[in-house]
């Protein structure tokens, strides 16, 4: 049913749909929304679970965590600060391989504290073992969700994912969004079945501690297991493409690429500024491209090198920053380029919510034409 | 009535002889009964009793991290009861997750009220770092970063007073107890356990390694500690304190006496200031539990 609603909403009721038996959040801008909508349907019964109002974000994983191994369906949301805190308890989730779900709706870390968009909150947490979505649009996050679930749960995978899609740009925006039915969810998503539980019937240990002779195992086979999961992200999108008609079975998402000579590489809602400049770009006659990523972890890397086998030169865009290094996503997909010797240049842009309009793309292209790159874009110099 | 004849903390563990920690959570396991899932916070407890792939727990048992247990198992409980489920939920964490590093989720649980028993094994120090100073260490002991020295006499901070922090949480259950008194130790946890709500129960748990006495000594040093008034056996019902171990008091010297964390109040002189300090403790534990035995005259 197509409904116009904020985005934050579209995600609580894609949340409700999944049927999460034990929810545990903290509020936080600009995650709130979509808390107070799941308090609100479990206070009029609309959703049968236990909601905690935990003391911090860090407790919020930690009874995630506790509910999950229990044998519970489970569901956070939170960003930024929020996230940071909980960096301890991501690694943990994903270590005892937990399939946890939670919502990031993206947001800048301080200082200088920001509560504006950008990336890098989740981008930090790239090395923690969570599997990370990217949406572009509400529909997509809403979706996403539901495919999370299903990707996080499958016997193959067990492991937590992050849904990220950028604070206020998409989590306040009212959009029509196609809100699916439970029957057909249920359909989609069976109950929860946990791989294994804490059980007094069948006592097992979890949480131990590793010695040197067993830690490098544990994080090879969790490893492998996110790598893995591009193979059922694929399958499972494309399930859901034929029951629900959007098929998300691309981790990578090409848009006039075929004959493109410059790519531009972004993740998240600027794909939808960068689609608007491309089309203006060739109208004038520029041949140019985009290649959304949806899924970052797992790193889509022989999907990217395919993906822009046939471009010139690669532009890509990184609303988060490696201090010291580079744009985070950019040295992936110069990673994964790196034999096809095509080039990659970098732009930081859009940190702590500065608008990006289809101007700066168009800026871009003609800076990565000049081969110039590896910088941030759109400093107001007059305050440097 | 649980069974306290079955053994649900297996042998086999790598804790030092003589451990007072191990010894409480066989105790204290003999009280919960076997439908009880455990929560341990990282620590001693947790490191000699799972070291992958062997694990000292026959119920089912999970850790996460050194301050979270008490968020872990808010969310088990949530669970268990979505789910329609009886097992009990017991937290095992020792003083240093407990007094310090866990207290902002600690306070968060208590105050939600989730029906959970937090057993905090108080050994008085972080032990599994190598003898730290905790919130839970007592005045004047000697920890690696409370040392004596020339110009110290070790902890120069007081014992942070954890039951009535919990009982003013509104918890309806809080205990003291101690490894030298296992049968009122059992029932204490078999109580905490069948009441409902969050229920907190201080075991004193004498460690060899980190105080510094032979680990054949563990339990008499436990009954010292209760015998000299510097720790103090009770429950508290609804914040109301009841059922104190009365005692005929000792002198604490013959406490602090036995233990190497206290040598430096007695070598190379006698500090008689600081151990008068130490008896006012006692005297005001006394006093405020009424714990002391009057002798009628012959």
């Amino acid at each position: 049913m197509m409904e116009i609603t904020e985005g934050s909403h579209a995600v609580a009721e894609a949340v409700r749909l999944c049927r999460p038996q034990v929810i545990a959040a903290y509020p936080i801008t600009p995650q709130t929304h979509i808390v107070e909508a799941l308090a609100d349907m479990v206070a009029n019964c609309k959703l049968d679970a236990d909601y905690i109002t935990v003391d911090s974000e860090f407790s919020a994983l930690s009874a995630c965590l506790g509910a999950s191994a229990a044998g519970s369906r489970t569901y956070s949301a939170t960003t930024s600060q929020g996230l940071a805190l909980m960096f301890e308890v991501c690694f943990n989730v994903a270590g005892m391989r937990l399939p946890i779900v939670m919502s990031i709706t993206n947001r800048a870390l301080g200082a200088p504290l920001s509560i504006w968009n950008d990336q890098q909150d989740s981008i930090s947490l790239r090395d923690s073992g969570w599997i990370q979505f990217y949406a572009e649009d509400n529909q997509e996050a809403t979706d996403l969700h539901i495919i999370a679930y299903r990707v996080a749960e499958d016997f193959s995978i067990l492991l937590p994912a992050f849904v990220c899609f950028d604070g206020f740009i998409l989590s306040h925006t009212y959009e029509p969004i196609d809100i699916l039915s439970q029957e057909d969810v249920d359909k989609f998503l069976p109950k929860f079945t946990p791989y294994q539980r804490l059980d007094a019937a069948d006592p097992i240990s979890f949480g131990m501690y590793a010695t040197p002779d067993y830690y490098l195992e544990f994080r090879y086979e969790t490893d492998c297991a996110l790598k893995r999961a591009k193979g059922v992200i694929q399958k499972v999108g494309k399930e859901f493409g034929t029951m629900f008609g959007r098929d998300y079975s691309a981790l990578v998402e090409g848009y006039r690429l075929d004959d493109a000579e410059t790519a531009i590489v972004a993740m998240g809602s600027i794909c939808g500024t960068v689609k608007d400049a491309i089309d203006e770009m060739r109208d004038a006659g520029k041949k140019v491209g985009l290649l959304k990523i949806r899924v970052f972890r797992p790193f889509p890397d022989d999907e990217i090198a395919q993906a822009l086998s046939k471009v010139q030169r690669v532009a890509v865009l990184d609303k988060d920053i490696s201090l010291g290094s580079k744009g985070a996503v950019a040295l992936e997909v110069r990673d994964a380029l790196y034999k096809t010797g095509i080039p990659v240049k970098g732009y930081i842009l859009g940190l702590g919510g500065r608008d990006v309009r289809k101007k700066d793309i168009k800026e871009i292209v003609s800076l990565v034409e000049k081969g110039i790159g590896d910088q941030f874009f759109g400093l107001r110099k007059e305050l440097l | 009535m649980v069974d306290k004849a079955i053994e649900l903390f297996d042998c086999g563990h790598r804790a030092c002889g003589g451990c007072g920690a191990a010894l409480a959570a066989r105790l204290v396991m003999k009280g919960a009964g076997k439908n009880t899932i455990v929560v341990s916070a990282t620590g001693c407890m947790e490191v000699f009793s799972t070291p992958y792939p062997e694990t000292a727990w026959k119920v089912p048992w999970i850790h996460s991290l050194f301050e979270n247990a008490s968020a872990v198992a808010s969310g088990i409980e949530a669970s268990l009861k979505m789910q329609g489920r009886e097992e009990k939920v017991v937290i095992m964490a020792g003083d240093g997750a407990t007094f310090d590093i866990g207290m902002i989720c600690i306070s968060g649980a208590f105050e939600r009220g989730h029906d959970f028993t937090y057993i905090c094994y108080d050994n008085e120090a972080y032990m599994n770092t190598g003898i730290q100073r905790s919130g839970a260490t007592p005045y004047d002991a000697s920890t690696t970063t409370s040392p004596s020295g020339s110009c110290s006499f070790g902890n120069k901070l007081p014992k942070k007073d954890m039951p009535q922090i919990l009982a003013a949480h509104g918890a309806p259950y809080v205990a003291t107890a101690s490894i030298a008194y296992p049968a009122d130790l059992m029932q204490k946890i078999e109580k905490a356990v069948r009441t409902k709500g969050p229920c907190y129960v201080q075991v004193h748990a004498p460690c060899c390694t980190g105080w510094g006495f032979e680990g054949e000594q563990t339990i008499a040093i436990a009954k010292l500690a209760i015998e000299t008034g510097l720790w103090v056996n009770y429950e508290m019902v609804d914040g109301k304190v009841s059922k104190v171990k009365k005692v005929v008091r000792k002198p604490v010297e013959e406490y602090l006496k036995t233990q190497k964390r206290f040598r430096h109040l007695f070598k190379p002189t006698r500090q008689d200031a600081e151990i008068a300090h130490i008896q006012s403790i006692a005297d005001k534990n006394a006093e405020k539990y009424g714990i002391d035995i009057k002798l009628k005259k012959e």
